[in-house]
């Protein structure tokens, strides 16, 4: 078992159980043959060609924009283009530090991103609010807000760090069930519903 | 300096003085508006250049510290104001002076609610305008009870408020309209590629002519000066690269030069050369990705991935000797955190070599290019004036002709050992601040050449006591960062941790420029006049 994606072997990966952990249950109770080589076959395509949307407020956007340039050359992995409109892109890349001013217009832009959408904390100050943890007015982590998927730690990651959590998600996307599957969707409606707009106003 | 002191003291016979670094005239606010136009305006005082405005909560009063410098005969000079009232604290403003003025007390009054009267326009710059308190005071409640995150939309804010004084001394609120009923607003940001980071522009067209622009900032306002009260001296040096991340280097170096000053503590010759080579490999840096984001934003995609090309063989010197491609974390109180890599003047050396020949391949790339020149020239002038006026330092002010360098004007460790020239354009358009950045490259090879083979031995850190205490003072310390005068005000009262912080950025002063170069240019041209400044937001909101 395992997934396989061509950039990088399986034994390279460090947390493979949490994988395997995901496909487990996700064949739990069988599949089905068509329609799980449907799956397979579409992830497939959608891992394969994630397009992210820049979300960089600090110092992280810069190495991203390394990532972009012709040293590291994101392209090769299937991340194509970084878009700046979140209607055209699959998952949003929270580089930097959140505070209390971006906090909603981070939701609202989250919000506009077409299903199926990922989130990807990069950096310690979107992970916990890193060195700014203790300021007045930063947000003390992006989960307070978004259901992130993946966090790549760093102040700021190296290029081939958020290449690692980038290919995580793409290893994420593979085991997903897309048809009938509505596990994902129900999670983030779940975590939207634990984080209303008002709950925060009274807290 | 007692010269000044005696012209002052004949301008205005309230003013106490205070012998220091700089010269500290202690002013009745009722009295400071007419000394302030005076200073600008005597033939033998003109300080015409307001480096920066610290707001400082002194408990049993609040007020102001201004820096003056003049162009003309490089003198310095400090003006302290203050209120007691801690009610509505009120204090003159000199906007009408010195238009930088109108961002920095916009700053105080976001931070201290210092209300600047005969200021145009008082709001919020930094925090959200429904924001509960004042974040600096020290008596302020930071528990998230007061401000908890708020996920609605922040409202936008139509009218302005201004507190305008009569002549007979009354002083009135009145509220204005910050966009005129007629005038089309379109909004530019907080999300934007070409805003060079988080922050907005409301930009007020007429047709397709820019009448004004309304900045909204503090999308990334992350309180920096305020955790650095709570933190210890070697503590605090760590946010210094995260303010403008292209100038990581000469920023730390700024806050260590001037807490080494307070001390008095000499730093071994060999760490001041290493220092120097490091800023000088940041400028180059923070030039080639400002080359690179300024021909992206005009739509050249390849000359991007050439300017990037060059950086990533500094970023690779860099990890080399300080461990990270950003965030570096080099420089210590005393000297620098560790010693070069053995492999460092070679590459340093090899860089020198490859770099004249690079330099040709942009201008054949980018320069010449009719549309570059088309897009560049005679947009978004700033005049010589305007640029001092404005507080506009560093490669933009020297496009306007205003020979601004702090490594020439106020040389800090070993600059006045270089040579090295200074460059200045005459323009003042978006072409001369491009060129001067591409010029200025030339200036950091011709540098670090003459010191790659003549890094001297010894200590690469001085002896420096566990507990830094410094002495009770205050001291005000700039460097001649990326983009600009970077400043550092530290006020202390002898503990361990600073009273006051102040981070006088570069930035926050070219963002001010931002109204005055656009206005009456065209909407497609802003994006090239935002490039040309080459501002970083981070630095800007701190």
């Amino acid at each position: 078992m395992g997934v396989k994606i061509k950039s990088m072997k399986q034994e390279d990966f460090k947390d493979n159980e949490y994988i395997e952990s995901l496909i487990k249950k996700l064949k739990e109770n069988g599949t089905n043959a068509v329609v799980g080589m449907f799956d397979d076959l579409i992830n497939w395509g959608r891992s394969n060609s994630l397009w992210p949307f820049t979300f960089g407020t600090s110092c992280c956007a810069i190495e991203f924009m390394s990532l972009g340039a012709a040293r590291y050359d994101m392209a090769r992995f299937g991340f194509e283009v970084a878009r700046n409109s979140p209607r055209q892109a699959d998952f949003i890349m929270l580089q930097g530090t959140i505070v209390h001013r971006m906090a909603s217009p981070m939701r609202r832009l989250y919000e506009q991103l077409a299903e199926p959408k990922y989130v990807i904390a990069v950096g310690g100050c979107a992970i916990s609010g890193g060195p700014f943890r203790n300021s007045y007015c930063v947000v003390k982590g992006v989960d307070q807000i978004l259901p992130v998927d993946v966090y790549i730690p760093g102040c700021p990651p190296r290029p081939e760090a958020m290449f690692y959590g980038m290919m995580q998600l793409q290893r994420k996307i593979k085991v997903e069930r897309f048809f009938g599957g509505v596990n994902r969707k129900e999670r983030i409606r779940d975590f939207l519903a634990q984080h209303p707009e008002e709950e925060f106003e009274k807290r | 300096m007692a010269n000044i002191q005696e012209k002052i003291s004949a301008l205005c016979p309230e003013a106490t003085f205070e012998e220091g670094e700089t010269l500290l005239v202690t002013v009745p606010d009722a009295k400071w508006h007419a000394l302030a136009k005076a200073m600008k305006e005597d033939a033998d005082l003109s300080f015409d250049y307001l480096v920066g405005i610290t707001g400082v909560d002194w408990k049993e009063s609040m007020g102001c510290i201004y820096y003056f410098t003049s162009t003309k005969y490089g003198t310095h000079v400090s003006v302290k104001v203050s209120t007691t009232d801690r009610e509505k604290p009120m204090l003159h403003s000199v906007s009408d002076l010195w238009k930088v003025a109108l961002i920095h007390e916009r700053e105080v009054y976001d931070f201290y609610g210092i209300i600047f009267i005969n200021h145009p326009d008082l709001r919020r710059y930094f925090l959200r305008n429904d924001w509960k308190g004042f974040p600096l005071r020290k008596d302020y409640d930071a528990s998230d009870k007061a401000n908890p995150i708020r996920l609605e939309a922040e409202k936008n804010e139509d009218d302005t408020v201004s507190y305008i004084e009569d002549a007979e001394g009354k002083i009135q609120k009145k509220r204005k309209l910050v966009f005129k009923p007629e005038e089309y607003v379109i909004n530019i940001g907080p999300q934007h590629p070409s805003t060079h980071g988080v922050m907005r522009m409301r930009t007020a067209l007429e047709g397709e002519t820019i009448t004004h622009i309304d900045m909204v900032t503090g999308y990334i306002h992350r309180g920096i000066e305020k955790l650095c009260e709570g933190l210890g001296y070697p503590q605090s040096l760590l946010f210094t690269d995260r303010m403008d991340y292209m100038s990581a280097h000469q920023n730390r170096h700024c806050l260590c030069l001037c807490i080494e000053k307070a001390l008095g503590l000499e730093v071994p010759k060999r760490a001041q050369v290493i220092r120097v080579m490091m800023d000088e490999l940041m400028r180059l840096s923070s030039h080639l990705l400002s080359y690179g984001c300024l021909t992206m934003d005009l739509g050249a995609t390849t000359a991007f991935f050439y300017g990037f090309r060059e950086r990533e063989i500094i970023l690779n010197i860099f990890e080399k000797t300080c461990g990270a491609r950003m965030s570096l974390n080099y420089d210590t109180i005393g000297g620098v955190m560790a010693d070069i890599d053995v492999d460092f003047a070679n590459d340093v050396k090899a860089l020198c070599k490859l770099m004249p020949e690079r330099l040709k391949e942009y201008h054949k790339l980018f320069t010449g290019n009719v549309i570059a020149n088309n897009r560049l020239r005679g947009v978004g002038v700033l005049s010589r004036e305007d640029a001092i006026n404005l507080s506009v330092t560093g490669p933009s002010g020297r496009g306007s002709g205003w020979a601004c360098d702090v490594r020439k004007t106020a040389p800090y460790s070993i600059y006045n050992e270089i040579d090295f020239d200074e460059i200045t354009e005459t323009e003042g358009d978006s072409f001369a601040r491009y060129m001067v950045r591409m010029r200025e490259m030339e200036q950091c090879v011709k540098i670090l050449e003459q010191l790659a083979d003549n890094i001297p031995e010894g200590d690469y850190c001085a002896k420096v006591p566990k507990i830094i205490k410094l002495p009770v003072g205050h001291w005000f310390q700039q460097v001649e960062a990326s983009r600009g005068a970077f400043g550092v005000y530290i006020e202390s009262t002898g503990e361990k941790t600073p009273y006051r912080m102040h981070f006088n950025s570069p930035c926050l002063n070219l963002l001010g420029a931002v109204d005055p170069c656009t206005r009456g240019e065209k909407i497609a041209d802003l994006i090239a006049i935002n490039a040309s400044l080459d501002y970083v937001v981070p630095d800007v909101d701190r």
